[in-house]
Order: structure tokens, then sequence, then C-alpha cells
């Protein structure tokens, strides 16, 4: 978050479409698995999610077409700063964490929505599968 | 002096050939002097992952919308963000954008506000240049900045308030461009869209629904041929090329799309855009809604 908000307004869109461009690609499972994915409807391009809890980490995946490179972008920044954190640092994230980003300005308030809503959908996933993990 | 025009069949049968241009013919007049190529999308970022040689980008939230009141940007606004793309009142734009030019129509709709006089739509927008394997470049243009004289923007032909919206009903045809769901009353935004922005559900009595993408080929989003076209409109819900006729959508960028429609592709005189749209009849006190 920090790394946006000190970065000056006119280079916070690049910034954000460097976040896309290193987005990840599924692993082999789950691009045969696409089904399993959650599809995130607050996001106006097609997103989706899988979350794989593991005792003392989180891992994070998600999908997005390129020419979706905004929904990307955000996912990207979620992945970058969660995948590979322990469950209760996940859980801890404040759900409005995007605002301190500085992008409200250039990104309308619809969009930054799909942040809170993938966050939100992060977090419960997170939550049921510790409360009852998988055997 | 305007480029000169797409002599395509299809684009010269409809009522105002000079406002649509194929992509043929944008790829053979690039860099032609007096053009200038305007990418407006719905994803902030998708220029910058690539875009048609030479084109600039106008953004509808950044560069068209007033930072602070509900409006669109004033003559001093507008003529500086001409200015910044090098566009000169005589200049021929060219808007092209995702999502069936969605957000180019919406952009081309604004831009008519101010009286730009030669503005036109790649038909089939981005995805179908893309889809072509056309060039595409990262190489932003830094074009020198040209004159463009404050013009005051006029409300009074192409855009409607919602007091005269209230007027309309009963007078003048309505066109919802929503879908379906959201006509009815059981969604508040567009399947697979955040379910937010209006109190209140249903549409504006006296409204036809059309959803707006119908008039684009599913195929290659490219418009619909002429007599497809007036199926639709004028068969189907019955408006005539006189009517006074307005519509509307949920922030009135759809409705753009269909004001373009109906106003240069069918040639229509007296098509209106209520951009207040759903978002402020779906949350006002005591205006009429139906479901």
């Amino acid at each position: 978050m920090e790394e946006f908000s000190s970065t000056p307004k006119e280079l916070r869109l690049p910034l954000l479409l460097e976040f896309a461009n290193a987005l990840p690609p599924l692993p082999e499972r789950l691009k045969e698995d696409r089904d399993s994915m959650e599809p995130v409807e607050e996001c106006q391009a097609p997103l989706f999610l899988a979350v794989d809890v593991e005792p003392d980490q989180v891992r994070l995946y998600f999908d997005a077409p390129p020419e979706a490179p905004t929904s990307r972008g955000f996912a990207s920044v979620l992945h970058q700063g969660l995948d590979g954190g322990t469950p209760e640092e996940v859980l801890a994230t404040p759900n409005d964490f995007y605002l301190s980003m500085g992008l409200e300005e250039l990104v309308t308030p619809l969009r930054m929505r799909g942040m809170a809503g993938m966050l939100a959908r992060v977090k419960r996933r997170v939550a049921e599968q510790m409360e009852a993990p998988a055997s | 002096m305007p480029v000169e025009f797409d002599q395509d069949p299809k684009i010269q049968a409809y009522a105002h050939p000079e406002r649509l241009v194929t992509t043929e013919w944008l790829q053979a007049h690039l860099g032609d002097p007096g053009l200038v190529v305007a990418e407006s999308d719905e994803d902030v970022l998708l220029y910058d992952t690539g875009h048609i040689p030479g084109a600039v980008k106008i953004d509808w939230h950044a560069d068209l919308n007033d930072p602070l009141t509900r409006d669109y940007v004033d003559a001093a606004g507008f003529s500086a963000l001409m200015s910044s793309k090098g566009i000169t009142p005589d200049t021929t734009i060219v808007f092209y954008g995702d999502q069936n030019n969605w957000w180019a129509a919406y952009a081309l709709w604004v831009t008519s506000l101010f009286g730009h006089a030669d503005v036109r739509l790649l038909d089939g927008g981005r995805k179908k240049w893309v889809d072509e394997g056309r060039p595409m470049t990262t190489d932003v243009p830094s074009p020198a900045p040209a004159d463009y004289p404050a013009t005051e923007r006029d409300d009074s032909v192409i855009r409607a308030y919602r007091e005269q919206v209230l007027a309309h009903i009963g007078h003048g045809k309505l066109v919802d461009v929503r879908s379906p769901g959201e006509y009815s009353g059981e969604l508040l935004h567009m399947p697979e869209y955040p379910q937010e922005g209006a109190l209140r559900g249903g549409h504006i009595p006296t409204a036809a629904n059309v959803p707006w993408r119908r008039a684009a080929d599913e195929g290659d989003g490219t418009f619909l041929p002429v007599d497809q076209l007036r199926a639709i409109y004028e068969a189907e819900i019955g408006l005539g090329t006189s009517d006074d006729v307005i519509a509307y959508c949920r922030i009135g960028e759809r409705s753009s799309h269909t004001w373009f429609v109906l106003t240069h592709l069918l040639g229509f005189d007296n098509v209106r855009n209520y951009d207040g749209s759903w978002v402020e009849w779906g949350n006002a006190v005591r205006v009429p809604i139906e479901k």
C-alpha cells in the first residue's frame, strides 16, 4: 500500500500495470480445474480466485484475462501482499486497506469495491478452512 | 477540412455515414493530418497495455467528469483536455474502445456536448482491431499542445435532466437500454456487476426496454446493418425518426451508445441522453417508478 501512496499520482497507474503484468499464472492443477475457483462478482471483469490454507501460510491464486488489466493489477496487489502470509495476518487485513492506495482519483469507486470484494472473499475462505480443516 | 469519409457500402447505408469508419479505413488513414484517434475504455489500464499507433487516451472518469460535482468538465477543462491531446476544433476525432465501444460512444457524446464537429466511431472498436491482427503499440504519443478555444457546453439539445424526463412521461418516447433484469427491478446493476447504486429498482413509466448491446453484432461487435437496426427500434418498439426520444441506463454511458445509434445511424432528429439515469431516478424522492 505504501508503495502506491508514496508514488506520485501520475505514476500510480503505471505501477498498477506493473503489478498486473506480474500476476503469476495459475498452477496446472487449477488451469485444469477452473470450475473449482470462485468468481468475484464485485469485479467488473471476469476474475476468479482460489485459496489454500496451510497450517502456517495462506496460498492465493487469481485468474483474470489480459483484457482486464485493472482487475489483474488489483489481484496482483493482494497476491504480493498476502500470499504466503499466516491465516491470522490475512484475517487481520483491514477491509478498507485499498483506500490508502491513493487510486480513487484515477479509478472509479465501483472498481475500488472490486478490490474490497476480492479481499472479503479471501478472508471468508480462510476463516472457513480454519474452522473445518481439509481432511 | 475533414479527413475523407469511409465509402464502405454498409456504412454508406446509415443515415449519417460520416460518423463511422471501418478498421480498414482507419489503418489506411493513420497519421493523416487533421486526424486524431482516441481510445476510451471501461478498463482504465487497457490503453496502457497496447493501443492503436498514435492513439491518445481519453478516460471518461479522470478526463471527462468534473472531479467534484456530478457533471462533465466545463469549457476551460474541455479546452485544456483537447489541447493536450493535440486536437483543434477542426480535427477529425475517431473514438474507439473496449466493450463494443460502450465508453467510446460515451466520450463521443460528451465531446458532442461541446459542439465538436467531426467525431466518428471505429466500427467494432478495439476488439475487432485486435482480432484482425492490426498494429498495436505501447508507445504513448506526446502531441504538441493545440489551440482549442474554450467553448461552452450546450446541454439543451442532446442531454436531458430529471425534471425534463418527468415532464416527458406520457408525452415523448423513453428507451431504457439496461438489461431486462434491471428494467424489471430484479437487479439494481448489470448482471455480474456489484448490486449497488440505487435504493429502488424498476424503470421510468412508459419506457420501452431495448438493451444497448442488441445494436451490435454478437460476434465482431460492429453495428448491425441499418435494416436490422430499424427492425429493432422502429418496428419492434415503435419509434419514429421525428419522435422526441430520451434514452437512459444506469449512469448514462450505455445510453450514449443507443443515442449514437438512433441519432447518427438511423437519423433521428431529436434524441437526448438522460445521464442522471437510474442512479439518480432510483434514488430520487417521489418520482414515479414502474416494475
